[in-house]
């Protein structure tokens, strides 16, 4: 094998078959991500834990074991990184927030059981916006991630740092969580790849919950095989949680690699009007038309759909999301585990000293949406609010139903701006909340999406590409994922990734 | 529709159990004003017909055997505890009168 540089660029494919060959060993490949690591991460600041002793153990035992002829997961061996709103025994686990500083949960997430099982040494944990409130990591009780592309710029969010590692080659896989676009939008403005599955493909056990009916974890990556082959390995029941999908799910690595055959003959996508246009940038807009026609070219059949619910979705999303949280994060009361702040004056009563530690304890966003659900499900309120928002998910599901009459997959813009400057939005809520504008509704209805880059916009940043598909029909954006990949692949003639700016590596 | 002033959010942040600052209060009340204003036209949109969603995908009657399984640790749990005394978590008074 060649020397890091080249190992550090390969994909998780291609490093998984590298290590079956035995031309590199795990501790060689987790030794230079952590090397890459401590070389950019004070300039990304992807990572708030680095787990280098335990990871360079995970990958020991890998080497280990496939020395004495066991036979091994298809991705053993190949590290990952892990957003920090998804809880490790025995590493610190924040979801970005002051509330769980130096918190060791004691207890795995399903999905890092299985990613243990399987023998994917886990490098650290990722920045996030506070309890994954937010699109820019710049909610993060802990400091900004920076954009890999601009370091000036948000790497969206609210797993930014997930985004922001595979970006910056300090891990060749990530896990995201994502509620209303949190693995999509940091994938598109970065320049990678994000899946957010069908609602309960994913185990939700260990998630640090945002709200429970649309959170879903998946797999961010540089490829679409790559979020296939870590999709296989989260994915699947899950007894521990009441919302995972019980049926038996199909290989999506194998609906990947069939799709980069490049063949689309006969696919119907479907381009909703109701996403793209006014309001999305003109490089963004120009980046997805040629995608389209990529697609077409390719043999896709594109037609117009119109899902017009879906102009109500932004709002509906801002009365569900902060109702159902300010509900999970009741939890934090200071009694039990994370931080406890005793009143400055007065008696303290556990009523006092719970409020005097989400005073302290939360950031401003988190407060903002607390505040906002706990208005939205007050007495007097619930029917307007809660109510007509839980029926605007019923319309969202009807259009998804009818659209999808029409065409096998939907597509998008994923964010209607690329990566903006630190600061640009944060004093306007609203504002920041629009980036979510089409990421949105598949987390309202269930339906799975991905991200994937379609090229660079005019001001010279990644601009990403989402597919949309039907409930349990994650298949889809796989194949299609994978041929759309192939395509601009061969347009490129390298990976988008790879006009990045160098960064600077320190010693 | 209503509107959000100090009042209304120190009323919510005190049955969020969330300490505000006066800076706070000023703040979130303009904020949230903007934001329920922008979200209200959900109201408009459904008609009576509609039924509400509250789960993407539903399944119902999900049980699993009810057989003892392995528990958390814990000594794993009582490490993090803000305080503890005898293996249980140590909390402040609970009633509101004078101790």
């Amino acid at each position: 094998m060649g020397d890091h540089a080249d190992l550090l660029r390969l994909s998780a494919a291609d490093l998984a078959a590298a290590l079956t060959a035995g031309e590199v060993s795990s501790v060689e490949a987790t030794r230079a991500h952590l090397d890459r690591i401590s070389a950019v991460d004070d300039d990304v600041h992807a990572f708030l834990h680095v787990n280098s002793e335990e990871a360079l153990a995970s990958a020991g035992a890998v080497d280990d074991a496939r020395s004495a002829g066991e036979t091994l997961h298809p991705l053993a061996g190949v590290p990952i990184a892990v957003k920090d709103v998804v809880v490790t025994k025995g590493q610190v686990t924040t979801a970005g927030s002051k509330m769980l500083e130096n918190w060791v949960p004691p207890y795995d997430a399903t999905l890092v059981t299985r990613l243990r099982e399987a023998g994917l040494p886990i490098l650290g944990k990722t920045n996030m916006d506070e309890f994954a409130m937010g699109s820019s990591t710049e909610h993060s009780a802990y400091g900004p991630t920076r954009n890999p592309w601009d370091l000036g710029r948000i790497p969206g969010g609210s797993g930014g740092g997930s985004a922001a590692a595979v970006a910056a080659f300090e891990a060749p896989l990530a896990i995201g969580t994502d509620t209303g676009g949190s693995i999509r939008q940091p994938a598109a403005v970065t320049g990678t790849v994000g899946v957010k599955p069908t609602y309960g493909s994913v185990s939700r056990y260990g998630l640090i919950a945002l709200a429970s009916s649309l959170d879903q974890a998946g797999p961010c990556s540089r490829t679409v095989l790559d979020a296939a082959l870590l999709h296989d390995v989260i994915g699947g029941h899950d007894p521990r949680d009441s919302t995972s999908l019980p049926e038996a799910a199909p290989s999506y690595a194998e609906a990947a690699r069939q799709g980069a055959t490049g063949d689309l003959s006969g696919i119907r996508v479907g381009v909703v009007t109701e996403l793209g246009g006014e309001g999305y940038e003109p490089g963004v807009r120009a980046s997805f038309q040629a995608a389209l026609a990529a697609l077409t070219a390719a043999g896709a059949d594109i037609v117009e759909v119109s899902c017009p619910s879906f102009s109500a979705a932004l709002a509906a999303y801002y009365l569900i999301l902060p109702s159902e949280a300010s509900s999970n994060l009741a939890k934090f009361d200071g009694m039990r585990y994370g931080l406890r702040v005793e009143p400055g004056d007065g008696p303290a009563t556990a009523e006092r000293v719970m409020a005097a530690t989400r005073g302290a304890g939360f950031g401003d966003e988190v407060k903002r949406r607390i505040i906002l659900g706990t208005y939205a499900l007050s007495a007097g309120y619930y029917d307007a609010y809660y109510g007509s928002a839980q029926k605007v998910r019923t319309l969202i599901q009807r259009d998804f139903a009818a659209a999808f009459e029409q065409a096998d997959v939907l597509v998008s813009p994923t964010a209607p701006t690329t990566a903006f400057p630190f600061g640009a939005k944060l004093d306007d809520p609203l504002a920041m909340y629009l980036n979510d504008v089409a990421t949105i509704p598949a987390n309202l209805a269930g339906v799975p999406g991905m991200s994937l880059p379609s090229g660079l916009s005019d001001d010279g940043l990644p601009v990403g590409f989402q597919l949309l598909a039907p409930a349990r029909q994650d298949a889809r954006l796989y194949t299609v994922g994978a041929a759309l990949e192939t395509l601009l692949l061969d347009d490129w003639g390298a990976p988008l990734l790879s006009r990045a700016p160098e960064l600077e590596v320190k010693a | 529709m209503s509107t959000i002033d100090s009042a209304e959010v120190l009323r919510l942040a005190a049955l969020a159990r969330i300490d505000l600052s006066e800076a706070e209060v000023t703040r979130l009340a303009g904020e949230l004003d903007v934001i329920v204003q922008a979200v209200a036209t959900v109201s408009e949109v459904a008609g009576p017909d509609v039924p509400a969603t509250s789960h993407p995908i539903p399944l119902s009657n999900v049980f699993r055997e009810d057989v003892p399984g392995a528990t958390l640790d814990r000594e794993a749990i009582m490490s993090q505890a803000p305080e503890a005394l005898d293996d249980k978590f140590a909390v402040p008074q609970i009633l509101g009168e004078e101790a």
